[in-house]
């Protein structure tokens, strides 16, 4: 079931930075080139700059392979982005590693399914809106959608779907607590320190709590969300997947 | 006027006095004051004073609140002289406040050199004092004396090169007529050193390098030309012992950080404690707590010295959390090792051998895919200041527990000024660089707390756990109270006894420094920085 997210990963790449072609070499020596240069300040997957994520193709303004090498050779004055001493072609190798970041990891072709049908499934049978905001519709207690193209991979997405329990960022944990005086409920942490704890309940309530009125909290390593791996044809999934890997924030109310 | 004045000294009962090294070294004989980074020379970070007390801590109020000029980390911890606080504003504004109400006397501002590159923001923990002079060593590695009663600079030597990466961050230390100081810049491929300067004039007397070069013991402890580059930087005050004549000092890592590939060898005197000679610099002894390291475990905590009962006889010690997640206890006459045991989890080591010398366990270190390290690139604890009570016994350690980074080695050539860290640890949890934001991390994903240990058996007596992890030291007195903060928040007050909460107040910025105690007009002071800002309590 889970092979079909994983083909075509050839074409994707091609449609998605279709600039300059790389062979496997390139990628292998611009990678040397980014472990003794680049992954001291953004990391092995690139991710370690705020908004700055290479392994999903974030960049802060650097749109073409042309953009990026221009930026590894001159820097960014004033960001903390140092000029470096290379030659045009040692900077393509890392371009070229650096666009392999975005490839390797969820090899998955958004062409396999249709968009327009993806939103139709979200919107009415797949029942996301529950829990999910899409531009503002559907519900604030799940992750907010609207962007989720922009930093999600297609294989990420796939995974979520069949497999929710696979992978909770720390910023969609819930808890279920129980209070000293009984009430229980479970709600999406917000925040917490030594002393006290913000939640969103299933209302779309902001609610702090004192620690000392809870008796106990625990994670729901079970995520809220329904897999879809029984719910959804193979072919619905990649829909779903197609859409959500377009969403990137533009219709923001 | 100078009836008014004659009448105030009248008043008060006293003249204004110059802080001699007598009164330094008695300093716990006027309570009142902070006449040194830690307090005394033995470094205890521990009051005599007694007026708020576990039963009224309660009743402690703002009394003013400091905000400074700067949006760097307040790492600072005050001196305070007869009722004028002297502090720093980062990165090199020395203060003179009046320590009743925060109003400023004078503010000198040293403007460092623009190469002046310190790794881990452009901060200082403080100021020594001797007669009625201020030092202060600088973001660009100089040493400056100022007079304490206008601000006016009255020397500056240069202490090394900021544009090689040297920098002056932590506090100066006053033994007799010298002040000491050590150089920042592990992340930089320095050669460290401490150095002792002339009070009064900022000659150099002496030089204590703390990577051996040809010829000197423990070079071999090198190969190649690594030791020129190999780091061993000094960023946190050291104590002194009178009776030994020896000041202690911290080491930091070895260069390159985290890839022990290009100094191969123990790497002498980085991540150690040294014992000098405080009129000579020459060596006395020398305890390595991490031998080769590759996790940035400086050895930069504050040395503890305390007189206590060891195993039925009195003995003259010295406690150590350490960065590298174990807690020591040594002989500081001597530098025996008597005591080490992990106070958070720890999985790079397990056991010493019979001199104390740690047993790496295999495969934990640095790889190309990442390799899981407890305690994470923070420490178990780092340079925020312990406490040691000698009413309650127990040794108080800000840590960090159940952290781990996961370390990636690369290589890395060194460049003179350049960073020369040669790896990445990553972490769930930041230094304390990195912007705040919600906390939705899980306990066992790593979290903060105060540990109160029995240095007698390392064993750990209680604990008050923190949601976040802290940058903050700890002050206890000798009516038991324990005073800390954390990267959440909060200022608050523990029974030393026990750990009890007593008192708690939100100050909305990370407590960042060592909080310290005075009093004036027998009125007793509780002062500590939190975000950008220097706060003072008392009770209402």
């Amino acid at each position: 079931m889970r092979a079909v997210f994983f083909l075509g990963f050839v074409s994707a790449v091609s449609t998605l930075v279709a600039q300059h072609s790389f062979t496997p070499a390139d990628v292998e020596n611009g990678g040397r080139v980014y472990r003794g240069n680049c992954l001291n300040c953004h990391g092995p997957d690139g991710d370690f700059i705020p908004n700055v994520d290479f392994s999903h193709g974030k960049f802060l303004r650097a749109v073409t392979d042309d953009d990026i090498a221009q930026v590894i050779i001159h820097g960014i004055a004033g960001a903390g982005m140092p000029a470096h001493n290379f030659t045009q072609q040692q900077a393509d190798l890392v371009v070229a590693y650096v666009r392999s970041l975005a490839m390797s990891a969820g090899h998955y072709s958004p062409a396999a399914g249709d968009k327009t049908r993806g939103k139709a499934i979200v919107e009415s049978k797949g029942q996301c809106l529950t829990c999910h905001r899409i531009s503002g519709n559907g519900s604030r207690v799940g992750p907010d959608l609207s962007d989720i193209g922009g930093f999600r991979r297609a294989g990420e997405l796939a995974q979520s779907l069949v497999e929710p329990d696979a992978e909770i960022a720390p910023e969609n944990r819930f808890f279920r607590v129980v209070m000293r005086n009984g009430t229980t409920f479970t709600a999406k942490l917000l925040n917490q320190d030594t002393f006290t704890m913000q939640f969103m309940n299933p209302n779309e309530q902001l609610v702090s709590l004192q620690k000392s009125d809870i008796r106990e909290y625990t994670f729901l390593s079970k995520s809220p969300m329904p897999s879809y791996k029984d719910k959804l044809s193979s072919q619905e999934l990649a829909d779903v997947v197609s859409y959500l890997i377009s969403l990137k924030g533009e219709d923001k109310p | 006027m100078n009836l008014r004045v004659l009448l105030l000294a009248v008043v008060t009962g006293s003249l204004p006095a110059q802080v001699s090294f007598d009164r330094i070294l008695q300093a716990n004989q006027e309570p009142q004051n902070w006449l040194t980074y830690s307090g005394t020379t033995m470094s205890q970070r521990h009051t005599p004073l007694t007026q708020i007390t576990p039963q009224n801590v309660k009743n402690l109020e703002m009394q003013w609140m400091y905000q400074a000029r700067s949006l760097e980390k307040f790492e600072a911890t005050p001196l305070v002289v007869d009722g004028i606080m002297y502090t720093v504003q980062a990165p090199n504004d020395v203060m003179a406040l009046d320590a009743v109400t925060g109003r400023l006397f004078w503010m000198y501002s040293y403007a460092p050199a623009v190469e002046a590159r310190p790794c881990c923001g452009r901060v200082n923990r403080g100021l020594a004092i001797l007669g009625d002079t201020l030092y202060m060593g600088t973001i660009d590695a100089h040493l400056l004396a100022i007079d304490a009663k206008n601000g006016k600079p009255l020397w500056n030597v240069q202490v090394a090169k900021p544009q090689s990466g040297y920098a002056l961050t932590h506090a100066p230390l006053v033994v007799k007529d010298k002040v000491i100081v050590g150089t920042a810049g592990g992340e930089f491929g320095i050669r460290g050193y401490i150095a002792a300067y002339d009070a009064k004039t900022g000659r150099e007397v002496w030089r204590f390098y703390t990577i051996p070069g040809p010829g000197e013991p423990g070079h071999e402890t090198w190969q190649n030309d690594a030791w020129k580059t190999g780091g061993g930087s000094v960023w946190v005050t050291g104590s002194y012992d009178p009776d030994l004549n020896l000041t202690y000092w911290g080491i930091g890592n070895p260069g390159p950080d985290w890839n022990g590939d290009p100094r191969p060898g123990d790497n002498l005197y980085t991540d150690s404690v040294v014992a000098l000679d405080a009129d000579t610099g020459k060596l006395k002894w020398y305890y390595q707590f991490s031998p080769h390291d590759e996790f940035d475990y400086d050895s930069v905590q504050v040395p503890v010295l305390a007189d206590m009962d060891w195993q039925g006889r009195a003995r003259k010690v010295m406690l150590w959390a350490n960065r590298n997640g174990l807690f020591y206890v040594l002989d500081r006459t001597t530098g025996q090792f008597l005591l080490g045991k992990p106070f958070v989890k720890v999985n790079w080591m397990d056991g010493f051998d019979e001199k104390g010398r740690p047993k790496r366990v295999a495969g934990k270190t640095p790889s190309a895919e990442g390799t899981q390290i407890f305690p994470g690139n923070q420490g178990g604890t780092n340079w925020y200041s312990p406490s040691y009570s000698a009413r309650t016994g127990l040794f108080y350690i800000p840590s960090w527990v159940e952290y781990d980074s996961t370390y990636f080695k690369i290589p890395a050539e060194y460049k003179e000024g350049e960073r020369y860290t040669a790896g990445a640890p990553r972490s769930t949890i930041g230094g304390s660089n990195a912007p705040g934001g919600p906390l939705t991390r899980l306990d066992e994903e790593g979290h903060g707390a105060v540990r109160a240990m029995d240095p007698k058996t390392g064993a750990m007596k209680w604990e008050f756990k923190m949601a976040d992890v802290t940058d903050a030291g700890i002050l206890t007195t000798d009516s038991d109270l324990l005073f800390t903060g954390g990267r959440d928040g909060y200022f608050f007050a523990l029974d030393a006894r026990n750990g009890e909460l007593l008192w708690k107040v939100t100050i909305g910025g990370r407590a960042q420094n060592g909080p310290m105690s005075y009093s004036v007009s027998g009125k007793q002071y509780v002062a500590f920085a939190a975000g950008n800002s220097l706060f003072s309590y008392a009770l209402k």
